[in-house]
């Protein structure tokens, strides 16, 4: 019965959050374009399949997937879990606190739901050239390393704006290169980077970042405990760019390489 | 029927394949590293096939749904050939995405309290409700004319890279300038603002517009608008800290 009320109460909310987002394109349909879309029905079908779908996804998460991960992010930041001492930081007593950043954040990004749309237009686009699973996998590669680091960053205290910082010059440094050998993937690894945070991982890693800011001596959540989902957006960016990097390389070492096998047979 | 049947089948288990990681991870680091029981596991088990059920559902409607009437409108604003209702479209697009998205109340508000407990703002309910509805507005705003500089960028060919690069300089330069308490605000507020809906529908206009023009190619001009949406609300937050100082 909790259930059913919980899907209802949350089913309002996401009809309230699609609203707008119907009215918008209602509007400029009517008004504007004035003329019936070809299959409608499909479309407000799919819509309504939209809405069910993203009210059960987010009810079951919260049911079984949110509480505990939440618990968890408190009792993994517990000094007492991790045998600290409440008054000096040393961040090498964090380990575990890392790999559950590292690993909460790849496992949250394969469940989100926006970077499977992305990764599957990317994949009709490019003819099949660009897998749904490799930049799916690739991105969360970039996610997990990303809340690590921040988990690391929020341990020691260091500036934010000095980690994204330099993100962003390793980026500009990618791009450069990146334009010349695989530029046809930069718009998309650059996508890639504000898709990731959304539904999933939002939630688990805002927590994360708020137990360990508040468990911390010395850091204070409203300040320390944000900038984990900064983190989660830069780093799919520079892992997306260095796989596209990647391949070419290994494209261009494999046509040198036959082109010397033939340099040689003749 | 029987290939309705088995298509289903198939989405149903390419789900349990999406899911089966953070389940994996949350049960390791509960049994094995804080070595405790699993609560509530008959909970946990409904909440994951409601999880499952979801996306297949999501996954079903996306290629119905929102993917076709991006597509669509893409095709109907380039053959109406009218540039002022197309950019007025992206703008209400992002503005209104954004302005009622829950994510974002959620860190407008803590920000307010922040920069309250900061001293910035006063610290009585009226004022913290306002700067939180400013902060507000402007993201929405700056979604808005994100993506109307990224349909605007499509139409023209520009390069996606030189924009970005250009902007991120813009956020290193203002991070130096705008008061500290807001700078983790403002580099979180490009995440929260591109939900699960909003996301396919922008993806699909743009991809339908580099697709229509001629001479665009839709991998290289299609994709890019997240990107905006992504990077213009960390500008304007940056810049509200600095005018609210």
């Amino acid at each position: 019965m909790n259930l059913l009320f919980h899907i209802s109460d949350v089913g309002l909310a996401t009809m309230l959050d699609v609203l707008p987002i119907v009215a918008v394109l209602a509007f400029f349909q009517i008004a504007v374009i004035r003329r019936k879309p070809a299959s409608l029905r499909r479309i407000v079908t799919g819509f309504l399949y939209v809405l069910l779908g993203l009210t059960l996804f987010l009810v079951g998460l919260q049911e079984a997937l949110f509480p505990i991960g939440e618990i968890m992010a408190t009792q993994l930041t517990d000094p007492v879990f991790l045998g600290v001492e409440a008054i000096t930081v040393d961040w090498r007593d964090y380990g575990w606190v890392y790999a559950f950043a590292f690993a909460i954040g790849f496992a949250t990004t394969i469940a989100e739901p926006s970077l499977i749309a992305v990764a599957v237009k990317a994949n009709q686009v490019s003819g099949g050239a660009i897998s749904v699973w490799g930049l799916r996998l690739t991105v969360a590669l970039g996610v997990a390393v990303g809340v690590s680091l921040g988990t690391f960053r929020i341990v020691t205290g260091t500036p934010l704006h000095w980690y994204i910082i330099a993100g962003y010059a390793a980026l500009i440094l990618q791009t450069w290169r990146a334009v010349r050998v695989a530029g046809s993937i930069v718009p998309l690894a650059y996508d890639s980077g504000g898709v990731t945070t959304s539904t999933v991982t939002v939630p688990l890693v805002t927590a994360l970042g708020l137990g360990l800011a508040s468990t911390i001596p010395g850091r204070s959540p409203v300040i320390d405990g944000f900038g984990l989902i900064a983190f989660a957006s830069l780093f799919p960016m520079i892992s997306v760019l260095g796989y596209a990097e990647l391949s070419a390389w290994k494209a261009k070492r494999l046509k040198q390489r036959a082109r010397d096998n033939n340099g040689s047979e003749q | 029927m029987f290939a309705g049947i088995l298509s289903l089948l198939r989405l149903i288990l390419g789900s349990l394949r999406d899911l089966a990681p953070i389940v994996l991870v949350i049960f390791f680091f509960q049994v094995f590293v804080l070595q405790q029981p699993f609560p509530h596991l008959e909970r946990v088990i409904v909440g994951i096939l409601l999880v499952m059920l979801g996306l297949t559902l999501f996954i079903q409607g996306l290629e119905m749904g929102l993917f076709p009437i991006g597509e669509a409108m893409a095709h109907a604003f380039a053959r109406k050939g009218s540039l002022f209702w197309l950019l007025a479209f992206a703008f209400c697009l992002g503005f209104g995405t954004t302005a009622a998205e829950p994510a974002l109340i959620a860190v407008a508000a803590e920000a307010a309290k922040a920069m309250a407990e900061a001293g910035m703002v006063a610290s009585d309910e009226a004022a913290r409700e306002a700067y939180a509805l400013g902060l507000r507005m402007t993201v929405a705003v700056s979604v808005g004319a994100s993506l109307v500089l990224g349909v605007f960028r499509i139409l023209k060919g520009w390069p996606v890279h030189l924009l970005i690069i250009g902007g991120y300089i813009i956020v290193v330069i203002l991070t130096f300038l705008a008061p500290p308490e807001i700078i983790g605000v403002a580099y979180d507020s490009g995440g929260v603002t591109t939900s699960t809906v909003t996301v396919p529908l922008v993806t699909a206009l743009g991809v339908g517009l580099a697709s229509t023009i001629r001479g665009r190619n839709p991998l290289t001009d299609g994709f890019g608008l997240i990107a905006f949406a992504s990077m213009f609300p960390m500008i304007f937050v940056l810049l509200y800290g600095m005018a609210m100082r």
